[in-house]
């Protein structure tokens, strides 16, 4: 459902993303790993269209997105987080899910000004999806809480139900697990099929080589911008190129 | 006695604001609103009347900007210029300018489209700029705005402005030189305008607006559509500002181009920054006590210090009192008097 | 053609007041970040202290020979260093704490300031111009056939040492260094050991003692002063800044002689109402089509 063509990014002289071809399959979980720096999330920058890529191509769906702004690429159906978390952080949790509707909703400039009954209604169904989705992910009972004031735990999952709000087709996390303890982790890794479950294809980048190899299905491996495996996880974890890109720095 | 109106006015909206119960609070607004629209019968002074309803056109104007600056947090330094846009759509349909007598009425609905229509044309420019380089921009345009008005003599008069304006009727009567009736014109604006902003800040727009305040690429991530949510809130925002114009220039029958200076511009984001930006209570406080000062308190103190034997012009400080509301509440209380409980954990994080 | 070289000295004399001006914005954005709006009203303090320097030293007309010299040195570095304190004085008390707020915070206080120093020159020398001494004599020299006066020499002449003396300043001091390295990275720059505090002074001391020298030359060269000049010659020196490369030395420089003769072009051609019309619209333009401007940032690079 994503097809990417020997996609390029360049900052001036580093090439951060160097000529990635990689195709994601419908109902997947496929994961992007690599040494730090290795050009992971500027991949994801890339199909998000926060910087379209240097050279490449990008397809989802058959359409092809590179170009397109952020905004649209997020409404056609991709969905992300942030290895640094980026939530609105004085919004209230339910108020983060609903601003992540937003792409789905309908109300017009006149529906705001005059709260038409039809916005009424809207506003009204929104919400209780978005407690729907506050469940889904572990956090009823913190809906008014600011994200701001929420542990960091439940904010990585706060970010995943925002994410989920814009009905994705296919959700990008980037380093779901960092800084969780193993505990919090199973349940990603749970939280993470759940959303398969639901016909949503995921790509995720993680570290955590113990996760990657427990929830996923296939991997590619990026090293200093460029695709050096893909495959089975049982294909990665034996390849020789990937031992030895790993063996050179200290990530388990 | 005018102070009277002020304070009552202003503890009733603190009131409301500390208020938990929702519908106490409309309560208590209805109340307030009820006891404005009587209080001519009891009180027929014009004088009082004349300065309420200028308060009236300061506190929409700070509802309006609160929009562009309080709920989407773009720094708008040009405000005055939609401002201007709306008093002389009013002066050049409603005098003998161009011998149009467009009547006022449609006249406020003319202004608030074109204020919108410039809000857009004004903001665009503005989309992909960081927030200090938008409120220089904005500035920029504040003052190219008047300029234009001044320089196009031929259309505009010039420096001295555009005088004699019409008197707008209601029902066939003439509203004449009372002030009475512009209050009540400017009480029914403000309700349309605190109506509009509470409906704008809980609903999809709102949000969105919070959104690209708290975290724009972020709110691009969600499928946010950033240039129309922002455009949207430039809009509004001006065509609060052009009825505001056009209320002010018929009260006034005259526009002239310094009436719309920086300075205007600057008194407006004063009234947020004191009042509280982006809570609807804390903004209309905001002005209320500006124009309190502005037009009542100094012009006392002159007559007072004259008593007292003393030449002081105290219209001459306007300018100190803003920079050092600005300054203080900047230093001291960046949440403003009273502030909504966002902006106060915001800040607060902020400091620490 | 003879207009046209005329116009264009007369704009590169007038840039040299927008050049002195641009250097303090330059500076401080480049360190901290901020917009310091009230920087064109040290400027017009600047001409304000100059004002008052002379008369105290008895000064009212044209002054030759050593008094010449000594009363313009007097009240030349007299202006540069009470704007210097100045300056130093409103960083203190106005916008140190606000060194971690969000962004907007310090600019709305700067607008502040700004506020207050135009009003309390306002009430210190009245609402209207006040007249400032010739005491520079003006006789001028022809430049292919047109008439160079030695004011508009001194303006040029002072703005480019001020220029010079900067970038020497910059490049080849401890402190000068350590301007630079707070501008790219303050955090760093703290932990190699420079006093970020002293620096961000030093950058306010200079800046706004160049603005106390603009001030002083354009006291000089236009004879009269008004408390609210420096609005409009802040904002014109800004979009010089801006238009050069913020954070840029040689920028605000190159930035300050094209605002200047391009007002004066404008003046000339459209008529002195356009001529703020001109300028405003450049400033919009840069920031929204080239917001690195002409030389990008070279000098103190920072995002
Ligand atoms: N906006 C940018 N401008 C310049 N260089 C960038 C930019 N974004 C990323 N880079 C560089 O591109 C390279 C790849 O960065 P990226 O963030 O994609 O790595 P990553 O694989 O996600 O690493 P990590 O595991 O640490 O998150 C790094 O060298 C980084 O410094
Ligand atoms: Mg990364």
């Amino acid at each position: 459902m994503l097809r990417l063509e020997r996609v390029s990014k360049r900052f001036g002289e580093l090439v951060a993303v160097n000529g990635i071809s990689l195709n994601v399959l419908r109902g997947t979980i496929a994961a992007i790993i690599g040494p730090n720096g290795a050009g992971k999330s500027t991949l994801f920058n890339a199909i998000t269209g926060i910087y379209p890529p240097s050279s490449g191509e990008i397809f989802f769906e058959e359409k092809r997105i590179d170009g397109w702004p952020t905004h649209r690429i997020a409404a056609a159906g991709i969905a992300r987080t942030f290895q640094n978390i980026r939530l609105f952080s004085f919004m209230a949790a339910i108020d983060n899910v609903l601003a992540g509707e937003d792409a789905h909703l309908h109300a017009r400039l006149w529906d705001s000004l005059l709260h038409t009954p039809r916005q009424r209604r809207e506003e009204k169904e929104a919400r209780e999806r978005a407690r729907e989705l506050l469940r889904f992910v572990g956090l009823e009972g913190v809906s008014e809480t600011y994200a701001r004031n929420l542990p960091y735990g439940s904010q990585r999952r706060l970010e995943i139900a925002r994410a989920l709000a814009s009905r994705p087709k296919l959700l990008l996390l980037d380093e779901p697990a960092a800084g969780m303890n193993p505990r919090e982790k199973a349940e990603l890794g749970d939280l993470v099929r759940a959303i398969r479950e639901r016909g949503i294809t995921v790509l995720l980048i993680e570290h955590d080589m113990g996760l990657v190899m427990r929830i996923c299905e296939e991997i590619t491996v990026l090293d200093y911008g460029e695709c050096i495996a893909h495959g089975t996880p049982t294909e990665v974890r034996n390849d020789p190129r990937v031992i030895a890109a790993y063996l050179g720095t200290a990530v388990a | 006695m005018i102070y009277a109106y002020f304070l009552i006015a202003i503890a009733v909206v603190i009131g409301a604001q500390r208020l938990p119960d929702l519908r106490a609070k409309r309560v208590l607004f209805l109340l307030l609103g009820a006891a404005l629209l009587c209080a001519p019968i009891f009180d027929r002074n014009d004088a009082t009347f004349n300065v309420l309803a200028d308060a009236g056109i300061f506190v929409l104007l700070a509802l309006g900007l609160n929009i562009v600056v309080g709920f989407a947090g773009l720094l708008d330094l040009g405000y005055a210029a939609f401002f201007a846009i709306g008093a002389y759509t009013y002066a050049m349909m409603a005098s003998p300018q161009f011998n149009l007598h467009l009547p006022f009425w449609l006249l406020l609905f003319l202004a608030a489209a074109f204020a919108a229509l410039f809000g857009i044309i004004l903001g665009a420019p503005t989309l992909r700029l960081r927030g200090d380089y938008l409120a220089i921009v904005t500035l920029g345009f504040g003052e190219i705005v008047p300029q234009i008005f001044q320089n196009l003599t031929k259309y505009t008069g010039g420096p001295n402005g555009i005088g004699a304006l019409d008197f707008p009727s209601f029902f066939g009567r003439s509203f004449g030189q009372g002030t009475i009736p512009y209050y009540y014109v400017v009480l029914a604006l403000i309700a349309l305008a605190v109506f509009f902003a509470y409906n704008l800040r809980d609903s999809r727009l709102g949000r969105a607006w919070m959104a690209i305040r708290e975290d724009e690429l972020a709110a691009r991530h969600m499928g946010i559509n950033t240039t129309a949510v922002k455009l949207a809130a430039f809009a509004l925002g001006a065509s609060f500002s052009g009825l505001a114009g056009v209320v002010f220039a018929a009260k006034l029958s005259l526009v002239s181009p310094d009436l719309f200076q920086f300075q205007v511009s600057v008194l407006i984001v004063s009234m947020l920054v004191l009042g509280g930006m982006g809570n609807i209570p804390g903004v209309v406080v905001g002005a209320l006590v500006l124009v309190l000062v502005n037009n009542v308190v100094l012009p006392q103190a002159n007559t007072i210090a004259a008593t007292a034997g003393l030449h002081v012009d105290f219209g001459n400080y306007h300018f100190f009192i803003y920079g050092a509301i600005l300054v203080a509440i900047m230093l001291f209380k960046p949440e403003g008097l009273l502030p909504s409980r966002q902006r106060k954990e915001e800040l607060h994080h902020a400091a620490t | 053609m003879h207009e046209f070289l005329a116009q264009l000295i007369n704009g590169i004399s007038l840039g040299g007041i927008y050049a002195l001006i641009a250097l303090g914005y330059t500076m401080v954005y480049g360190i901290i970040g901020l917009i310091n709006f009230a920087h064109g009203d040290v400027y017009t303090l600047g001409s304000f202290f100059a004002l008052t320097i002379l008369t105290a030293l008895g000064v009212s007309g044209e002054l030759h020979g050593v008094a010449l010299v000594v009363d313009v040195a007097i009240a030349l570095i007299g202006a540069a260093l009470l704007c210097g304190i100045a300056g130093v004085l409103i960083e203190r008390l106005a916008y140190r704490r606000l060194r971690n707020a969000p962004r907007l915070a310090p600019l709305i206080t700067a607008i502040g300031v700004s506020f207050i120093l135009e009003n309390v020159m306002q009430i210190w020398k009245g609402p209207s111009p006040v007249p400032f001494p010739a005491v520079v004599p003006n006789p001028s020299v022809m430049i292919a056939g047109v008439a160079v006066g030695a004011q508009q020499m001194l303006v040029v002449g002072l703005a480019v040492v001020m220029m010079v003396a900067l970038q020497l300043f910059i490049h080849n001091t401890r402190l000068g260094r350590a301007m630079r390295a707070t501008a790219q990275d303050r955090d760093a720059a703290q932990l190699m050991g420079i006093n970020i505090n002293k620096t961000i002074m030093l950058t306010f001391l200079i800046g706004s003692a160049l603005a106390g020298v603009a001030g002083f030359v354009s006291g000089v060269y236009y004879q009269s002063t008004w408390f609210f000049n420096g609005f409009g010659a802040g904002l014109k020196a800004f979009t010089a800044a801006v238009l050069g490369g913020i954070g840029n030395i040689g920028g605000a420089m190159l930035g300050g002689f094209l605002i200047g003769i391009i007002e004066s072009f404008a003046t000339w051609k459209f008529g002195g109402q356009w001529s703020n019309v001109t300028v405003f619209a450049i400033l919009i333009l840069v920031l929204v089509f080239r917001p690195s401007g002409l030389l990008g940032e070279a000098v103190f690079d920072r995002a």
